[in-house]
């Protein structure tokens, strides 16, 4: 946040390596989380909540989950949506056909995910690069075609499941604000997880294999073990999130809502965002989700005031142009994403107006 | 003297090149071994075949007596083997404190579930470690360091920040690929000083690739010559120096018999 530190007091290692080190971040942090999750459900419209928040949150975990793997393991993923199909068709078939409890269906959808992750992530030992961005690429048709033409996954041509309606623990999830919640809870836990495990031991061996392989193995960094395990983590947090999206947003696990469009929607909000940055992670994904929300009701002001001068088609395309000249923009300003913006963004204002 | 690392009759060629043939070193616990040679005499190469990068064709390498000819790369490394690269191989969009941190590595246990639980095991681990990094921090004087990405560090500290994090995974033994390269005087100074503390104080085997013939004179117990993929000369550094045939590697046929000393480069 942004403030002037007198010094340094932390007087023990724990403190000096807790999440953030300073009491005001603290504070900040809990009053945030507090306002999200005590004072938005009960004064954000149903549109806010199902049209806006929900969809922001679960494609954040989704970009959590490439960021790992991208970002912090420097895998290049091209089928993330593939993994979040895998999530959400595995949770809705264990929550509605089989009856099970629903965090235990999520858990099986995100664990299915991991599996078909894992099988994924055998090649990457050998295959770098680009070239493993096109293996799993492949995968990503691999997983649409077993979706749409095994009729025990996907129940028929179409490949809809419609979600039954929700009950955690005895309690029915069935209006905007506890759908809300749901999702804000489980994103909220799972990206204290990711934290913990990007700061520790597994992150930081993910970040030598991003940075130099070579160097990692010297110190005694099994490759292939590391590699596995970030495809493994990162398809378990695509599945989750794959699952919340069938399950808070659509209400229904749709293949089309997991297509290749989607994984590279994914890979740009981490690309926005910041790549190895969690806070990037839900910058990105509120860009990518929000901006164009943001640009077209913007548009349909102007084509009221213009008075018929900015037609219907006309708005469509500006809005398009509008999305992605803001993406040029801001990846000029600053190729490192909008976590690094607001990092810097901290430091300048840390030291005004006496930059010296 | 049981040597700690044992190299016995140890080939290695790339398609046609020969790159080490036939080389034997005994290296005992607690010595400090310098390989010198001239340029592509497979001084490099030989590193590599003890830090399990490439497996020697013929020959093998025992690491207190236990064979590591064909052990891979991370496994060798959690026997104790560390080492720093000719080309520094940091990882570069790490802070200095992760980096040292990551030589910890072997010796941590945290896995994925521990981890993301953070506040018990992983985080006990975590400050356990954190000491001895510390320690090492302190060692090499880059306190004011510990934050920085060592991207942005300078060449020097980068070679210093690097030692550092071979020294965090606290190696029986410790494999320097020429640690002074491109340094200045003064940065050589300071790098031969941790050098030999490394060795003297913390009791760690070292076995030295460097081109500068003042320092490996000044700070090796014995000195190992290749030329050519083979080893020409062994011993003490004054042995070494009056080797005939080390002179004749490094200037030629000429005047036998005069001081190898200002042969380096």
């Amino acid at each position: 946040m942004i403030y002037r530190e007198a010094g340094i007091y932390r007087s023990s290692y724990a403190a000096d390596m807790a999440i953030f080190p300073l009491a005001l971040d603290r504070i900040v942090v809990g009053v945030v989380v507090v306002i999200a999750f005590g004072v938005i459900p009960f004064v954000a419209s149903g549109y806010l909540l199902k049209g806006l928040l929900i969809p922001t949150l679960a494609y954040a975990l989704a970009a959590i989950g490439l960021n790992i793997l991208t970002g912090y393991a420097g895998q290049l993923s091209l089928g993330h949506a593939a993994f979040m199909a895998v999530g959400a068709y595995g949770a809705v078939i264990a929550y509605g056909r089989y009856g099970w409890p629903l965090l235990l269906s999520f858990l099986v959808g995100g664990l299915a995910a991991a599996a078909v992750g894992a099988v994924v992530g055998l090649p990457s030992l050998r295959i770098k690069g680009f070239y493993l961005a096109v293996t799993t690429l492949a995968v990503q048709y691999i997983v649409e075609w077993g979706i749409t033409h095994v009729r025990w996954i996907g129940g028929g041509v179409y490949a809809t499941i419609d979600v039954p309606d929700i009950v955690l623990l005895g309690a029915p999830i069935d209006t905007g604000p506890r759908r809300y919640l749901l999702c804000l809870g489980t994103v909220v836990v799972l990206t204290v997880f990711a934290k913990n495990l990007v700061r520790t031991r597994v992150g930081r061996a993910w970040m030598a294999i991003r940075d130099r392989d070579v160097a990692a193995e010297i110190m005694g960094i099994g490759l292939l073990r590391y590699k596995m395990l970030a495809f493994v983590v990162s398809s378990f947090y695509a599945g989750v999130a794959g699952a919340l999206i069938s399950f808070c947003f659509y209400q229904a696990a749709n293949i089309e809502e997991y297509t290749l469009t989607i994984s590279i929607r994914v890979l740009g909000m981490i690309i926005i965002g910041g790549m190895g940055s969690l806070l990037g992670s839900y910058l990105g994904a509120a860009f990518v989700v929000l901006l164009p929300i943001a640009i077209s009701n913007a548009m349909v002001a102007v084509g009221r005031v213009s008075g018929g001068l900015v037609t219907t088609d006309v708005r469509a395309n500006a809005e398009l142009v509008i999305f992605g000249g803001l993406i040029l923009f801001f990846l000029i300003v600053e190729p490192l994403g909008l976590a690094r913006l607001w990092k810097t963004l901290k430091d300048y204002l840390r030291l005004w107006p006496f930059p010296y | 003297m049981s040597a700690q690392l044992s190299i016995h009759g140890v080939s290695k060629s790339f398609g046609g090149v020969q790159a080490v043939s036939g080389v034997d070193l005994e290296v005992g616990p607690d010595e400090l071994v310098s390989v010198i040679g001239p340029n592509g005499a497979g001084k490099t190469s030989l590193l590599n075949m003890v830090s399990g990068f490439y497996h020697p064709d013929r020959g093998r390498i025992a690491l207190d007596g236990q064979d590591i000819t064909r052990v891979a790369p991370y496994r060798i490394a959690a026997l104790g083997v560390a080492r720093t690269f000719q080309n520094i191989a940091l990882f570069k969009g790490m802070t200095v404190l992760d980096n040292l941190m990551l030589g910890r590595h072997v010796r941590m246990r945290s896995g994925v579930l521990a981890s993301i639980a953070y506040w018990g095991l992983a985080q006990r681990e975590e400050v356990r470690h954190r000491r001895r990094v510390e320690d090492v921090i302190d060692f090499l004087r880059i306190q004011d360091l510990r934050r920085r990405v060592t991207g942005s560090l300078p060449y020097g500290l980068q070679k210093r920040v690097e030692l550092g994090r071979a020294v965090a995974l606290e190696p029986k033994l410790l494999l320097l690929d020429e640690p002074m390269g491109g340094m200045n005087q003064e940065e050589k100074e300071d790098m031969a000083r941790f050098i030999l503390d490394v060795n003297e104080e913390w009791g760690t085997t070292v076995v030295l690739i460097e081109h500068d013939m003042g320092v490996v004179m000044d700070i090796s117990d014995r000195v190992a010559v290749l030329d050519m993929g083979q080893k020409i000369a062994e011993g003490t550094p004054d042995e070494v120096r009056a080797d005939p045939r080390v002179i004749k590697a490094y200037l030629g046929e000429k005047k036998v018999g005069h001081p190898a000393r200002p042969a380096a480069r």
